[in-house]
């Protein structure tokens, strides 16, 4: 006999919502609940309804607290939404008390009642689905692993009945999923009919709460940013890797390992076109990058904020012997170890400032897996052009989560950028070769690589001051004249980065919303929302530090302007304040610091207050 | 300040098969002091090379910081050279025999540089096996910094200011043979007629070739006292086999696989004549060169000469697999699958 959803007295409220609300997924980590969720937000994605899902998981290998959020949005709005979600599937009895917490007032907590709540954990606003889903593995299983594994595939076929999935379509994805494990298919798609069977015979489906086919989804794809990244430096001709394994950059590297290994190996001899070495540590990771750029190879490495705090000296001397080299930062949060698993943009000046003297570093931000892709790939040309370390500044929540994006694209017609490397013919043509000329007068002056001419072009490479003609000296003009020559290169280096993606209308909006990388998700859905207070927005994302003129246009046109960071000590603001020498008065800080990815709600409400405490201000006086 | 050395040069100063005198592979004048053991390596070093025919545009020089580290920018000037950060040469070179395997890596490092600030980049080069000639122009002091021990003095002894050392010393030769280093010898700066036949040889060697030189510091290490003296050295140096190496080419006339003396062949045919003072002398025996090195050091002696030899283990680049192109000279046709490959990529994310 089909029952309700067990209800207690007074749920008065039930959430109903087609294609627009959050399932918050509960797990204990390493018992495979990851490709089970998985396969859910791709089955939704198949029915071409946008998702996006964000991994909260703890630095654990095994038996700690999980969980797996899934926003489902006609709207396209792809950020964490926060608050509560409208359906919880509780599968860790560790956090099942915070878990019904988390459930929204009206939602569903999906449940194993193999064990019955207690009278505690249960709430009156909200509906109960209890699958006894231990029992039925005990009874169906033998082998406590699959148990456990299957418990996780259970489940999504019980939210494929009270969703109104696309059943199919899940089929499909174990199809796809198991592609030469052809044994596995069957017990998969075995498991997702129990759960699916269990809830159509005991809850009515489908909930209020449900999905329905769209065609919302179009060309794009659904991958995570260190993957991109990976992919972006195979296309941008990367051969030298040197990296330390730390969460959450790890990674790019087994990605691009992973597509080298299958597209980069030489036909014919059956040789790797590449080298990739596990370092001892993050200092020699970058000085195996440094080695090669110096000789030529376009070389990477990548890493996380204690990394990058290792890596700092050698950055200074790439910076200052003019090394091209690429760092991917994937960055985590707070200071020391802090939260290796969670998000955050908290380098921003490590990384803009990174080593000891006069040090300034190129940084990129890129805001989704598409971009991550195509500025991996310019990073090369970017560092080779201007002979400096180029930094990409991803976060864990980009590296680490799938995101909706757009296809990745190549031109087949672009042609690696190698900049000022002279040839024997171009070295035979030179009475006198000096490495830190500035002939173009732009700071960029021209390298030679080892072994290029059998008399001229060879140089000391040196990490200590030098004339133009890279002899040691210790001469004040001379340095002063090289460091200057470095600064002027510094504000070549802006022609050649990413402008600021700047959204506007033709009247100049009151409020300003600056923001760069992963905030960007939520900046589309917080202009809505302003806009449905009767407040309407101009945006600038920043793309790349140094920064062009428009963002300081851009500050000085508008009366209100916000930077939104997810950092705790406004890092962009005091970059932007320190470099354009803006009134610090001009900027108001939006910040965010839980390790969590930032939400609108949360930039709409600081906007909000800030709005209203600067009337209620003007009041007063 | 660098100086560099006037070009002229006697017309009758013998050539090698390059058409090149000994002046074509000096570099800037030195700026050590008067006597110290590192100018003598760079000779030696000028020496090997020029006799061994090297073309000077295809060495890369590389060092770290210190004295030691200066080295390089006092010989062959039409190389390029790497003078990079403290103890960090070993990653530098690594990224650099990555990205082209063809340069000869001749890297100079002193003992802070390798035993100290650099000794965890040091082990892991070793165990890496990268094709290189490692140098280290040992004098159990910072020179630089003004006399402090190094960890590679000998337990016991004091600096010149009277500082102890308190603590177990670093033997870097012992360290190379744990690590499996395919070639380790220890000479001397002061007996060149050892020193430039092993430079020759691990030059030849195809693989790690490690080189711990002791050479005294005249400023800061030469008192009595020292271990690292000229004095010193001189009164306590003992070999177990020196090497000489007999080019490619070369007609072997004498055949030499007798108890004293026994060739090796290396990888590209030229040949090792070692010759062994002690009878028993085993080069293809890294414990056994371990506790030979112990048993001398615990009678006050320093055992110097070709401690190990493999000629035949494989280097980085065999074990990685890699494109004998060397990597910093492939095209973007090789390195590039091109948009046809990226639409399959994109199809498997949907």
């Amino acid at each position: 006999m089909k029952t309700s959803p067990q209800k207690k007295q007074g749920v008065s409220t039930t959430c109903q919502a087609v294609n627009d609300f959050v399932v918050r997924f509960a797990n204990t980590n390493g018992t495979g609940s990851a490709s089970a969720n998985n396969m859910f937000a791709k089955a939704i994605l198949r029915m071409g309804i946008p998702v996006s899902a964000k991994n909260i998981f703890p630095s654990n290998i095994q038996g700690m607290p999980t969980w797996y959020e899934v926003r489902i949005s006609e709207h396209n709005y792809l950020a964490r939404r926060g608050g509560l979600s409208e359906l919880v599937v509780a599968m860790n009895a560790q956090s099942i008390n915070d878990d019904i917490a988390s459930v929204k007032s009206g939602g569903y907590l999906l449940y194993d009642s193999t064990k019955s709540l207690s009278d505690e954990q249960i709430r009156d606003d909200i509906h109960y689905l209890g699958m006894p889903i231990s029992a039925i593995c005990l009874k169906e299983y033998q082998d406590p692993r699959q148990r456990q594994l299957f418990k996780n595939v259970i489940y999504v076929g019980a939210l494929a009945a009270l969703l109104d999935m696309d059943f199919t379509i899940l089929k499909g994805l174990v199809r796809d999923q198991f592609k030469g494990k052809e044994k596995l298919i069957t017990p998969n798609i075995y498991a997702l009919e129990l759960g699916y069977q269990y809830a159509n015979q005991h809850f009515i489906c489908p909930l209020p709460l449900k999905v329905e086919s769209r065609d919302l989804v179009k060309n794009r794809i659904m991958v995570d940013g260190n993957t991109a990244t990976g992919l972006g430096a195979v296309y941008g001709g990367a051969t030298v890797v040197g990296w330390y394994p730390i969460t959450p950059s790890t990674s790019v590297i087994e990605k691009f390992a992973n597509y080298c290994a299958r597209l980069r190996i030489d036909a014919a001899t059956g040789k790797k076109n590449y080298a990739i070495v596990q370092a001892e540590d993050e200092l020699a990771a970058i000085g195996m990058a440094i080695g090669a750029g110096w000789n030529g190879a376009r070389a990477f490495t990548a890493t996380s904020g204690p990394g990058v705090s290792l890596m700092a000296e050698f950055l200074g001397l790439a910076y200052f012997t003019e090394i091209p080299v690429v760092l991917v930062n994937v960055q985590r949060a707070g200071p020391s170890t802090g939260m290796p698993t969670r998000t955050q943009q908290s380098d921003v000046l490590a990384c803009a400032y990174a080593s000891h003297g006069d040090t300034k570093q190129i940084l990129l931000f890129p805001q989704d897996p598409s971009e991550c892709f195509t500025m991996s790939a310019q990073a090369f040309d970017l560092a080779d052009q201007l002979q400096t370390p180029v930094i990409i500044m991803s976060d864990l929540d980009l590296g680490m989560n799938d995101h909706l994006t757009d296809e990745f694209t190549w031109q087949d017609n672009q042609h690696y950028q190698r900049g000022k490397v002279l040839s024997k013919a171009q070295l035979d043509e030179l009475e006198r070769y000096g490495r830190y000329l500035d002939v173009d007068g732009d700071g960029i002056c021209y390298r030679t690589l080892p072994a290029t001419h059998p008399d001229k072009g060879a140089y000391f490479n040196r990490g200590t001051s030098r004339n133009q003609y890279a002899a040691y000296t210790e001469k004040s003009a001379d340095y002063v004249e090289n460091m200057t020559r470095l600064s002027k290169k510094f504000i070549t280096a802006v022609q050649y980065l990413p402008q600021p993606d700047i959204q506007q209308g033709k009247k100049r909006a009151k409020i300003a919303l600056i923001y760069y990388g992963t905030t960007s998700h939520a900046i589309v859905e917080t202009v809505d929302q302003l806009k449905a207070q009767g407040l309407s927005a101009d945006t600038l994302r920043i793309k790349a530090f140094p920064f062009h003129q428009q963002l300081v246009d851009f500050i000085n046109t508008h009366e209100q302007v916000f930077i939104i960071e997810q950092n705790r000590d406004a890092q962009m603001k005091s970059l932007i304040v320190n470099e354009c020498q803006l009134d610090p008065n001009k900027l108001n800080s939006i910040l965010t610091f839980d390790g969590l990815p930032i939400t609108s709600q949360f930039i709409v409400q600081q906007v909000c207050e800030h709005l209203s405490a600067q009337q209620s201000n003007q009041q007063v006086s | 300040m660098s100086f560099q050395k006037s070009k002229f040069h006697h017309p009758r100063l013998k050539v090698n098969e390059l058409g090149l005198t000994y002046r074509d592979y000096e570099g800037a004048l030195s700026t050590l002091c008067a006597g110290c053991g590192h100018d003598a390596i760079t000779s030696a070093v000028i020496q090997a090379c020029h006799e061994l025919s090297i073309e000077p545009h295809k060495v890369a020089k590389m060092s770290g910081i210190g004295c030691s580290s200066k080295a390089p920018n006092y010989f062959m000037s039409k190389a390029h050279g790497f003078n990079s950060v403290h103890g960090r040469m070993p990653s530098v070179t690594t990224g650099a025999n990555m990205a082209n395997q063809d340069l000869l890596y001749i890297a100079m490092s002193g003992d802070g540089d390798s035993a100290s600030i650099g000794f965890g980049q040091f082990a892991h080069v070793v165990r890496r096996q990268l094709n290189m000639v490692y140098m280290v122009a040992n004098n159990g002091v910072y020179g630089l910094t003004k006399g402090q021990l190094a960890a590679t003095s000998d337990k016991g002894v004091k600096n010149k200011a009277g500082e102890q050392s308190l603590f177990t010393d670093i033997d870097l030769c012992v360290m190379a043979l744990q690590l499996g280093a395919t070639f380790v010898a220890r000479s001397f700066s002061g007996d060149k007629k050892q020193l430039v036949p092993l430079i020759k040889a691990a030059i030849s060697h195809k693989g790690f070739a490690f080189l711990d030189i002791i050479s005294p510091c005249v400023t800061f290490n030469n008192h009595a006292g020292s271990t690292r003296s000229y004095d010193y050295v001189h009164e306590h140096i003992t070999t177990g086999a020196v090497a000489d190496f007999v080019p490619i080419k070369t007609e072997i006339t004498s055949d030499c696989n007798s108890g004293e003396c026994e060739d090796v062949c290396l990888h590209d045919g030229s040949i090792m004549r070692i010759h062994k003072l002690e009878k028993d002398y085993d080069i293809r025996n890294p414990l056994k060169a371990i506790s030979d090195i112990e048993a001398h050091k615990a009678k006050g002696e320093i055992l110097t000469g070709l401690f190990y030899l493999d000629p035949t283990a494989a280097d980085f680049h065999e074990i990685n697999n890699t494109s004998t192109t060397p990597l910093n000279q492939l095209s973007q046709e090789a390195l590039c699958p091109g948009s046809r490959v990226l639409s399959g990529i994109n199809d498997s994310f949907k």
